[in-house]
This record gives C-alpha cells, structure tokens and sequence, in this order.
C-alpha cells in the first residue's frame, strides 16, 4: 500500500492553487481509504520532518580547546553495557548497535547476515518479535533476546543462550501499539516458532499478560534474573513518549541498559496514522532520558542507547554528546544491507514504489529479499556479503564520529558533551538543550 | 550467592528432601541451588520453608526436581518451569507457572491474575480458583482448575486446553487461536470471536484424560467446549469494530 513517489511536479496551470491542507496526498489518501475501507500499513519510520540531529552542530576546537591529531592520538570507542547488576556484561568496540527485528519480518538470510556483519566489528544484534532464530544466535558474538508481551517463541533455553535480555515497552514507531505482521509472511516455519495458525493476520498484544507499571516490572525484571542466575544485563525498551518518567520508573524498577526509541524509528509493518502522530521525536526525548537518570544519580551506571533515525557518524557523535552511551539501528542497517538498492528500481517500481522510497516491508515481497519469508526472494541475500556491508558500515559510522570527537578534543567518544554542540533552529535547541548558535540562548531556560 | 550448604536446613539423606528456609535463606541461593547442574541426581526432592508471599520462588528449573513449597507464594513461582513438579501448599501470586515449558505445577490453594501465561507445554493444576487472565497468550500449556475463573482467561490463547471446573468470568476467549477451553459452570460472557463448539467424542476423551492426570473428580459430559470462531485471522472490513 506505498503510494509510490509523487512527483512534486508543479500543477500544470500556475493559476491552480494546491491547498496546504489538501494537498494531493492527503486527497489521494481519503480516496484510498474511501476505496478500500482499511488503513495503510507500511514499514520504516516518521516521514515527516521533525527536528533531528541535523539541527545540532559541534563546535570544534578553538583556543580554549586543544584537538586531537586524526590518525595518532587515540579516540577510544569501546562501550560496556550492563554492568550494573550482571556478572557477565557486554563489552562492544562500538557504540553502534543493531536494533531488534523480528524473524518474521526479516528473513533467516538477514538475520543472518545481521549477525555476521555486527560479529565483525564486535558489537550486538537484538532478536525480535518472533523469538531466536539459529541463523542469528550463530552468527551474533553478542546477542540481546527480546522480552516482548507476545512471548512469540520465548523459552528458557535461548533466554540462557543470550548475552541480554531486552524486556520490551514499546517502539518509537508505535508506543502503546502491539507488533503486527501479515498473514503472508506468516509461513510454516514462522506459525511454528510463533505457535500460529498459517496466513493469519498476526496482532500481538501491547501489554505485557502478566505485569502492568513499574512496581510489577520491577518483581519481572527480578524474576529473569533469577532464571539466569544473575548472569546477563536486563534491558528495557522504551517508545519515547513521557520519557523523563519512563526512564526514571525504568531505572528504579532495576534496568541495567535503557533503550530509548524516538519516533523516527522505524517498523516492520505498523499503521501509518500511528507511526506519523504517536510518540517524540528522538532529539526531543534523549535529553529527558539523560536528565531523569542523572537526578537518580545513575547516568553512565544504567546504559543509555538511543534509536529512532540515526544515520551516520554525525548522529552518533551527537547522541553521545547529549549523554547517550550507545546507539542502535535498524533502518540503516536494512539500507546497508541492501534495502532499496538502485539496482533493484525497476521491481520497486513494479510494485508501485521505486529505489529510495520502498517501505512495504509488511508485505514480504521485497525484492532485495530482506523483509520476505519467500525462500526465492529470501535467497537473493547472500548473508555473508550482507554482513561484510554491514560490518562496513558500522566503521564508518564509527570513524565518522571518532573524526567529530577528535575535532572537539576527546580521547573517547563518551567524552563529548553538551557543551560541544549548538543548534541551529529554536525548536532543535530548545529540545537539546543547546544554545541556539551564535548565542548562549537555551530557549526555556532563560537568559 | 550463598552456596548450597548455607541455605540447607538438614543435608540430604537418601530421599529426604532438602530443605530450605526462606525465613534464613535468600530466593536467590535457593534458585542457584535448583539451578546447580546434575541437581536431580544429587537432590532430586525439595522442601521450601516460610515462603511468605516471596516472588520467583523456583523459577527457571530444568530438571526432573521435586520441589515442595509450604505456604503462600508471590509472584511468578516456577516461571519457565521445564520437567520439574513443583507443589504449592497454599495461594500463588500472579503469574504462576508462566512461560512453563514443560513438567507439572500445582496450587493447592487459589491463584492470583495471569496464571500460567503464555506457557508452552506441560501442565497447571489449581485446585482453588484462579483470578482474571488465566491462561492469556496459552501456547501449548493445560491447564485445569477446580473452582472458577477470573474474566479474560485464555485471551489470544493460541494453542494448549484450558478446563475449569466452576464458573468463567467476563469475555472468555477473547480473540482466541487454537486454544480449546472447556467449562462445566456458567460463562458470564464470552469475548470476541470465541465461539461454543460442538463436544465430540474425541474431546471427552482429552477432556477425560486431563481431569485424570489433574486428580479431578467431575464428568466429562457435564462440560461444554469453547474455541476460536476463526472469524478475525484475516483482517476483514466488516469486523472493524471487533479490533
Ligand atoms: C523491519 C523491522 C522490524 C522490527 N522489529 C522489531 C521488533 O521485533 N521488536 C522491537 O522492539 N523493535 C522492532 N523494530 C524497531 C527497531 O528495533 C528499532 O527500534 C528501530 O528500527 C530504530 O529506528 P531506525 O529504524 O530509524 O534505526 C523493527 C524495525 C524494523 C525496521
């Protein structure tokens, strides 16, 4: 159901005037659902634009900052996750992680080649709504489980398997929304790790079936550490929303990683009304994430990792500024993999979309064969380039933001703060809580 | 984390059952020793003293353990439970049983919301009444219960039985899979496509066999059966408002 692009043509007669609030896509849209009597599902993230990284800029050094020399004086960018409370925590080289992805909505090859790619660089995959797959806990060095109110899948045994758990809240994309994944990528081998009937539209529940609010997450996240003797770091996901007391009720039920996703996030298959006009976008709740965990005195304690549209090095030196202690991607890391490829614009194009703008990945006819259950499709990802693609991209993501740090004098990409960064518009500023550049004006608090 | 020998009342001798104390012994050194490898070789029967309301009492056990709790539980007692039995002489918490894989637990007494979620296998016999929720996102599991049911039990149950023996609270079955449930009493109501289903002679004899092997006395032939009506698998205009 992609509309496809649009050409942003102008109306064939300047004397026609578009409205700005029918515009022919909010027209074309009434049509569709005046026509087919359902809301448009899609993949991926928040389309419109909101205020994002891109807004911020670093300052660099000057005379009162000495930079590093790029290549000869040492930028570390190793990270450790959950030290908090568990015996056996992970120790990544990079700050960049991979977000969790459902089997299911991603076939075995990707997952596969997620694992691959992230085992390279020694950083972590995530599991997903669909439970643990062999192809990835083979191929992942660390591998954080997914705790979703589904359940899909969950059992002991891959709970012992993994190095973390993520008991999951909610999505950027869709706070307070269950998964979603249709019924023709729901195949023999996904309806039995699911335990579903084949080709069901499957609706997972948003709630958890056995707890509700900080106090009860507080005795489940309690009990999976009991399960696992203590052993593996217990994350929680959030979709930003009220974050500042998300992450603080997060924190003190005993979270040792916080995953904060903000609305850009992306999705493997959601309502479109719900991923444009729920949730903050991810620049907006990242300083309320790092402010409500340095009131509880445990900033740089309980991990930070931010998601929700980060895209290249710039991002990622921005989040750690802002107090972030990783980051994690999953758009990105389709698009590395192969995902809207060029190269493929004649299929995309088939199917109504084109290369740059496919988002049906609910509908598992992608013909990079990423977001499919079709074992011809599926078979189009050679997992192991796939993986080298990815590993690829994560050190550049990584050398990128080592280049921004060094500019502002750090020997660690965690020593970037918030005085290294300015905005460049009002609303960016008033959300990072960053100057406006040129200024020493943070908007909302004071002069 | 403790070792063995801290949180033992009385070392084991043959087949006694090791005992620990809760009211000395932390949850988590009695888990750790339930955890230890090769334990149903070396202690294969448990008593757990003065449990007091204590959560994730016997949680994550994997082998074929007897453990006997002598009291009231909290929360999640033998969550993710796979081979053991577990026996609560008293109430459970919420959550009992959940995500069980396999093995038997049993309450003696009543058991709080959300018993035996989303469990894949084995099975849960309360013998008092279980509260709202029993059995919600059931993939597998059986579970019977002597008394009644709290409303939304089986909700998305997606496969496994569910037998109650009393009475079933509001909306039962809400937007069931291929879970079967089966009730003797009255149902207050039933939920979203969760539809009464003819009792064939195949579902006495299942519905026979679980009351056997949970120790129930009742007659098969006084219960109805309850399933998915099958109707919401595939998103259909027409039910729009049933989403
Ligand atoms: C194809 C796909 C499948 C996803 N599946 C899950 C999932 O099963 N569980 C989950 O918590 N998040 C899921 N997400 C969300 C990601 O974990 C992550 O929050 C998001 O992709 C980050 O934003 P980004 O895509 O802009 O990097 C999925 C995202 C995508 C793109």
């Amino acid at each position: 159901m992609n509309p496809g692009p649009r050409s942003p043509a102008l109306p064939p007669d300047p004397t026609l005037r578009e409205s700005a609030t029918f515009d022919r896509r909010t027209i074309a849209e009434i049509q569709r659902a005046a026509e087919t009597g359902i809301y448009d599902i899609r993949g991926g993230g928040a389309k419109r634009k909101v205020p994002h990284f891109d807004d911020l800029l670093f300052l660099g050094a000057s005379m009162s900052r000495y930079p590093l020399e790029g290549y000869r004086e040492r930028c570390d960018t190793d990270v450790v996750l959950g030290a908090r409370n568990a015996t056996f925590p992970l120790h990544l080289s990079t700050p960049v992680t991979v977000a969790g992805m459902s089997f299911g909505a991603l076939s075995g090859r990707a997952k596969e080649a997620l694992g691959r790619g992230a085992s390279e660089v020694n950083t972590s995959t995530t599991t997903g709504d669909g439970g643990m797959t062999p192809e990835e806990r083979g191929q992942s060095k660390h591998l954080v489980y997914q705790y979703l109110p589904s359940r899909y899948g969950m059992n002991p045994d891959d709970l012992r398997r993994a190095d973390a758990i993520e008991v999951v809240l909610g999505q950027g994309a869709k706070p307070g929304g269950g998964g979603m994944l249709l019924g023709q990528k729901i195949t023999e081998r996904v309806a039995g790790m699911r335990t579903l009937p084949m080709g069901v539209d499957q609706r997972s529940a948003s709630r958890h079936p056995d707890w509700t609010g900080p106090d009860d997450l507080e005795i489940k996240i309690r009990e999976l550490r009991e399960i696992t003797d203590w052993e593996k770091p217990i994350y929680v996901k959030i979709g930003a929303t009220r974050t500042y007391y998300d992450v603080k009720l997060a924190a003190k039920a005993g979270a040792d990683v916080i995953v904060l996703d903000g609305m850009q996030g992306g999705t493997a298959a959601t309502q479109d009304v719900f991923i444009e006009h729920v949730g903050i976008p991810t620049l907006a709740a990242l300083p309320q994430a790092v402010q409500a965990l340095q009131e509880e005195g445990l900033h740089r304690h309980v991990q930070l990792v931010v998601s929700g549209g980060i895209r290249n090095g710039a991002d990622l030196a921005k989040c750690m500024a802002l107090g972030a202690d990783a980051v994690a991607i999953g758009t990105a890391a389709l698009i590395a993999l192969g995902d809207n490829a060029p190269g493929l614009d004649a299929e995309y194009r088939a199917l109504g979309s084109a290369a740059g703008f496919y988002d049906d990945w609910q509908a598992g006819r992608d013909p990079a064969g990423i977001t499919t259950q079709d074992d011809e499709l599926a078979s189009r990802l050679d997992p192991v380039q796939g993986g080298r693609r990815l590993a690829n991209f994560i050190r550049v993501m990584t050398m990128e933001a080592q280049v921004i740090a060094r500019a502002c004098g750090k020997a660690h990409l965690h020593h970037l703060e918030p005085e290294d960064l300015v905005a460049l518009t009002i609303e960016a500023a008033a959300m990072a809580r960053v100057p406006l550049a040129g200024t020493s004006w943070i908007p909302g608090q004071g002069l | 984390m403790a070792a063995l020998s801290e949180v033992l009342v009385e070392p084991p001798v043959g087949v006694e059952p090791t005992t620990v104390d809760l009211s000395t012994a932390d949850v988590r050194a009695l888990n750790g020793a339930l955890h230890a490898p090769r334990v149903a070789e070396t202690s294969p029967r448990w008593r757990v003293l003065h449990p007091d309301g204590r959560h994730s009492i016997a949680v994550g056990l994997d082998a074929e353990v007897e453990v006997e709790v002598d009291g009231h539980v909290g929360y999640y007692c033998a969550g993710m439970n796979k081979a053991a039995t577990v026996t609560i002489n008293g109430n459970a918490g919420v959550g009992v049983a959940e995500n069980m894989m396999s093995g038997t637990v049993r309450v003696r007494g009543n058991a709080s919301q959300s018993a035996a979620a989303t469990a894949h296998g084995g099975l849960l016999v309360v013998e008092g009444s279980a509260a709202a929720r029993c059995g919600i996102s059931m993939k597998g599991v059986d579970i019977v219960v002597g008394g009644d049911v709290g409303h939304m039990s089986a909700f998305m149950g997606q496969a496994g039985r569910l037998v109650v023996c009393g009475d079933a609270g509001d909306a039962l079955g809400d937007s069931l899979y291929e879970a079967r449930i089966y009730v003797q009493g009255s149902v207050k109501s039933l939920g979203a496509d969760c539809v009464e289903k003819e009792m064939r002679a195949e579902h006495l004899a299942e519905l026979a066999q679980l009351l056997t092997a949970a120790g129930m006395d009742a007659d098969p032939a006084a219960f109805a059966r309850f399933g998915s009506g099958r109707s919401l698998y595939n998103f259909h205009v027409d039910n729009a408002s049933a989403y």
